[in-house]
């Protein structure tokens, strides 16, 4: 069975489906319950699981922090954190204690918590609710980094990130919550850490990941050369594999994301290509990024996010050059 | 404009065996004699411990450590109320509450060792490892609280932290979620007058600590924490209404008699004069005292537990060290995830293989 779903509503029924599948899922988050969510991800959940659905009170270290102590008594917290800039409240529970917990105790508690959290550009939002921190967040040893792009593979990889035994930071572009309708079905799951090959290519291989996957789409179309198109999916763990593999193929690379350029995961996926497949580079990689400032306010946020014309400009500087 | 007072609250304060060995026989819990000697045997344990691990510490052979001594009462006292199935979920100092839940004291030194192994948990239940960064923990108390409730458990998630602690937003977050959610949860808060060298009065202008309790919604209370006797009683209290969804703030008042850690000297920060006088109020002392006006320890009772305990610290310290001679290098590879990753798969096999990519 499929159904045309949104990119919102997936998030819905992936979270109505874990809630249902398995008692252990607990879902809380400010305004998640009785309102369903400020984007309307948790409309139902709480009246159809009023034992396992709760509104918070607005504290995000609080939120964080209560999920190490749920998922120690066995449960599986999947808390929303209502803008991801907001987690940096909750950051320092994130670092010293979800993603260390297995580590430290060799093994005996575990933190298979899913944070979900609505990330960049695109909406017009208040200043700080716009912010694309997967850098931050990829850079904690036990953390895992997963970034949906489409509502079939929100589906697929949410459930997978539910039913994970260690935690993840699943950002969720607002900009594709309502952009499009999918085929999407009931019960799917996507391996963590596998990336997607979106559209097969000879000349040069694109990645791109979340809302940044679309634009690249959109500008591939207006390109006049064979461009691979590759989704990580998860940027920790990174499938450099499928990256690797396929710039051997066309010798030429273009990373692209919303996020400021220095200290972004471009860097880091440009440094795998560099250990394993540098010698097939014909062209230096291209970046396509967020500038190195703060989010703008939402008056200058389309100059600041990478659009169809700057990737297409990065796609042609890597075609042209070497 | 017209003014009504809408809320009014008070903090007790609960003593049982005062400092002049001034008893309230009333109060007195409903401990065997044998109980009453454990209370007594568990806080010269830790004493001990603590004392055989500053050693080893100065002669090279543990890392940073940090003593207890001076609030052995209200860690005991406050443990040897919790049920076999409640949760302890520590900070960095709680040595005599660990050693009270049945932490073996190798572990306790492996953690001092710098060996994850220390902050293994048998089981994975009970007990979380104990939390470095001040005021966390109280959180994940409160996670496990609630997440018993949810799941109808009856058990009870115990936290331990300090007079500092109280400043940070967790802390105040964890109070408020166990109001709101009803947690499952007790909050020891030893008020042992320093966070390092900051003292109480440059930490907070509150009156008292258990009244941050009250802006939660939750009950704060008040105890001589160099009181074994009153520290048992309210934490029992505490632990049976927390059972019943209604947690609760304890304030034991104390005194840190030691340094920080082993890297700290608080002559640097405050007077002599001052911990000798905490010297002559120390709670094991106070405790002796007690027993031994009642006829419940003589001084082959005394040196009976002093050989026993001697021998098992002799024995935890040989383990230790055994231990940490065979520590596996590679084992931080291991655990980090679930199923090792292949990024990590990789690393492990270049740090192994002692070659670099």
């Amino acid at each position: 069975m499929t159904e045309r779903l949104r990119m919102i509503e997936a998030v819905r029924e992936t979270l109505r489906s874990e809630l249902e599948r398995d008692d252990d899922v607990v879902v809380y988050g400010e305004d998640i319950g009785r309102a369903g969510g400020v984007f309307r991800a948790t409309e139902g959940l709480m009246e159809a699981h009023p034992n396992r659905v709760f509104d918070t009170p607005a504290a995000e270290a609080g939120i964080v922090g209560v999920g190490v102590g749920l998922a120690a008594t066995g449960l599986r917290p999947v808390p929303e954190i209502q803008f991801q800039s907001f987690l940096y409240q909750g950051f320092h529970q994130l670092v010293q204690h979800v993603a260390r917990m297995r580590s430290r105790t060799r093994g005996t508690i575990t933190c298979p918590m899913t944070i979900r959290t609505p990330y960049g550009g695109g909406i017009h939002a208040l200043e700080l609710h716009s912010e694309s921190f997967e850098a931050g967040f990829a850079h904690i040893p036990g953390l895992q980094v997963v970034f949906p792009s489409s509502p079939a593979e929100t589906k697929g990889l949410l459930t997978s990130a539910i039913r994970d035994p260690d935690p993840v930071v699943f950002m969720e572009p607002t900009r594709l919550y309502r952009s499009f309708r999918e085929e999407v079905p009931d019960e799917h799951e996507i391996s963590l850490g596998e990336a997607r090959v979106v559209a097969d290519g000879d000349d040069i291989t694109a990645v791109a990941w979340g809302s940044m996957l679309r634009e690249t789409l959109d500008a591939v179309e207006g390109v006049d050369a064979s461009v691979e198109v590759i989704d990580p999916r998860t940027l920790y763990p990174l499938d450099a594999e499928t990256i690797v593999e396929s710039v051997k193929k066309t010798g030429r690379c273009v990373v692209v994301h919303e996020a400021p350029k220095s200290g972004g995961m471009a860097g880091e996926i440009i440094a795998r290509i560099n250990e394993r497949a540098f010698f097939y580079l014909e062209a230096p990689i291209e970046r396509v990024t967020g500038y190195d400032v703060p989010v703008p306010f939402f008056a200058r946020e389309d100059a600041y996010v990478p659009d169809i014309e700057r990737i297409t400009a990065g796609i042609h500087r890597a075609l042209n050059s070497g | 404009m017209s003014r009504e007072d809408v809320a009014q609250f008070t903090i007790q304060s609960v003593q049982i065996l005062e400092e002049d060995e001034t008893v309230d026989e009333e109060g007195i819990p409903d401990l065997t004699d044998d109980e009453l000697l454990e209370l007594y045997a568990e806080m010269k344990r830790s004493r001990r411990l603590d004392e055989r691990a500053v050693a080893l510490q100065r002669r090279g052979e543990l890392g940073t450590y940090a003593p207890a001594i001076g609030q052995e009462a209200a860690q005991v006292g406050s443990a040897f109320a919790m049920a076999e199935d409640d949760w302890i979920v520590p900070s960095f100092r709680e040595q005599p509450a660990l050693l009270v839940r049945d932490t073996p004291p190798h572990k306790i030194l492996w953690y001092a060792m710098g060996m994850e192994e220390g902050a293994e948990i048998p089981g994975g239940e009970g007990a979380l490892p104990p939390a470095i960064p001040i005021g966390t923990q109280p959180l994940h108390a409160v996670g496990v609280g609630w997440g018993e409730a949810l799941q109808g458990r009856p058990n009870v998630a115990v936290t331990y932290f300090g007079d500092g602690a109280t400043s940070q937003g967790d802390v105040y977050e964890a109070l408020n979620f166990a109001g709101v959610y009803d947690a499952q949860t007790v909050f020891v808060c030893q008020n042992n007058r320093y966070a390092i060298s900051t003292r109480l009065e440059d930490q907070t202008g509150a009156e008292t600590l258990a009244q941050k309790a009250i802006a939660a919604g939750i009950e704060g209370i008040q105890v001589d924490g160099n009181d074994v006797l009153g520290v048992y009683a309210v934490t029992q209290e505490a632990i049976e209404k927390a059972r019943n969804g209604e947690p609760v703030l304890i304030e034991a008042l104390t005194y840190r008699r030691s340094m920080h850690t082993t890297s700290d000297d608080p002559s640097v920060y405050r007077e002599s004069k001052e911990e000798a006088g905490w010297k002559a109020r120390d709670p094991i002392v106070r405790y002796q005292v007690f027993l031994e006006e009642r006829g419940l320890l003589d001084e082959e009772t005394k040196a009976a537990i002093d050989d026993r305990i001697e021998s098992e610290l002799s024995e935890a310290i040989e383990k230790a060290k055994e231990g940490e001679k065979n520590l596996d290098q590679a084992d931080m590879f291991r655990h980090v995830y679930d199923d090792p990753l292949t990024e990590l798969e990789r690393q492990r096999e270049t740090f192994t293989g002692g070659t670099d990519d």
